[in-house]
């Protein structure tokens, strides 16, 4: 692959999902890029790189943008994110919330559902908490191809099996020939749309908890800095944000700081406040 | 260091299980068949068991039940590891006692996974 083919397609990968990437990821713009090509009828990276160059449709663009931006996903990934969820973020909302009864969840980057499916797992298992509560999970990505099959809810042996209790599966899920299908209820308590996170937040409305997880990993400074003042704007001061295990706050937002020394949690940094340097070093 | 007896009458899924399993810090024992893991059992209650279904002398179901039925069998946590991979397989193990269940093929991820979630890990 050449130099310039490769900062064409980052250009193209950045102007379009702030998707950055480095130099040591030839390997993987190649690897990912390889099946576009063959549909396209292309033997070869080299020759996507011609095409896009010359007169590239808006469907090949789409498609070069998803395949390098779709990520794998578990159920529960991570296991503390939900536990947590469960154990303290809910509780705290059922108690700030109890007068407007009224909770808003985004999932950001929700990939083919698992984590906002995960979501509407433990809020059915909190059912009888919430009755008479108005709880509403919005889940974002991207691609409308991924947003198609995280709708659908329909994932193979392999995909159930990791981070997915076998209860769980026995009491969600139904068998739809080899593979699994979450069922209607729990599907029906996800909105699911595809929308890109460069954009404007505001249409969304305001979310008391946001997972933006393992996602802006793949941005540069200053793209991770908009993002999280966007969704600050989109958040009343006691909500959460969730970010991925490796991801930090530090160095790129000093609009929010970790809750009570949960990792991976964050809260708003109170107005007028300057954010607490014990908390936010504990990250 | 927790013990798991693996229990499958293809030797070659018990020597992959054996590896995945010594890599997460178990003591590992085998048996082929239902009859020989009761027997391991009734010597020395391993920690965990992982079990498979179909296999010849006595399956992994009727093993189960034995086991639960047998005294101090209550509390090895019992994971399946088994083509069977249907909706009613599953029912019928977590009825007899089974704590978790692996579908065929398996990796050490899933393996991790389920163990995780069993406790043991």
């Amino acid at each position: 692959m050449n130099v310039n083919d490769f900062d064409l397609i980052c250009r193209i990968l950045k102007d379009r999902s702030g998707l950055t990437l480095s130099k040591d990821k030839a390997y993987l713009l190649e690897s990912r890029l390889l099946p576009v090509a063959r549909r396209w009828k292309l033997t070869s990276f080299d020759e996507l790189a011609r095409l896009v160059r010359g007169q590239p449709d808006e469907t090949l663009l789409c498609a070069i943008t998803e395949a390098m931006t779709t990520n794998e996903s578990f159920f529960f990934r991570d296991a503390k994110p939900f536990e947590q969820f469960q154990s303290l973020v809910l509780p705290r909302l059922l108690e700030a919330r109890a007068h407007k009864r009224t909770i808003r969840i985004w999932s950001a980057a929700c990939s083919t559902g698992q984590e906002p499916y995960s979501l509407a797992m433990i809020l059915d298992a909190e059912a009888n908490k919430l009755a008479g509560w108005r709880v509403e999970i919005l889940a974002t990505d991207l691609s409308n191809e991924i947003i198609d099959r995280a709708r659908e809810g329909t994932y193979s042996q392999f995909e159930v099996q990791r981070g997915l209790p076998i209860s769980m599966l026995v009491k969600y899920f139904q068998q739809v020939g080899d593979r699994w299908q979450i069922n209607a209820k729990i599907r029906d308590m996800v909105t699911f749309r595809s929308f890109n996170l460069l954009n404007d937040l505001t249409p969304l409305g305001s979310f008391d908890v946001v997972f933006c997880r393992n996602v802006l990993i793949y941005f540069d400074q200053q793209t991770k800095s908009t993002v999280l003042a966007r969704i600050a704007k989109q958040m009343p001061n006691d909500g959460f944000l969730y970010l991925g295990g490796a991801e930090t706050v530090l160095g790129v937002s000093d609009r929010f700081q970790v809750v009570d020394g949960q990792r991976g949690i964050y809260g708003l940094v109170p107005p007028g406040a300057m954010p607490n340097p014990m908390i936010v070093a504990a990250v | 260091m927790k013990s798991c007896l693996i229990v499958d009458d293809s030797k070659v899924v018990r020597m992959v299980a054996r590896k995945i399993l010594e890599a997460l810090n178990f003591r590992i024992e085998e048996a082929e068949n239902g009859q020989d893991a009761l027997r391991a059992c009734l010597q020395e209650m391993p920690d965990a068991i992982l079990l498979d279904w179909n296999m010849p002398v006595m399956t992994g179901i009727e093993f189960l039940q034995e086991l639960r039925r047998t005294a101090g069998g209550e509390a090895p946590v019992v994971v399946f590891c088994t083509t069977e991979n249907d909706m009613r397989h599953i029912q019928e193990a977590i009825g007899a006692g089974a704590n978790e269940y692996i579908m065929k093929p398996f990796d050490s991820e899933i393996i991790e996974s389920k163990f995780a979630q069993a406790g043991l890990l």
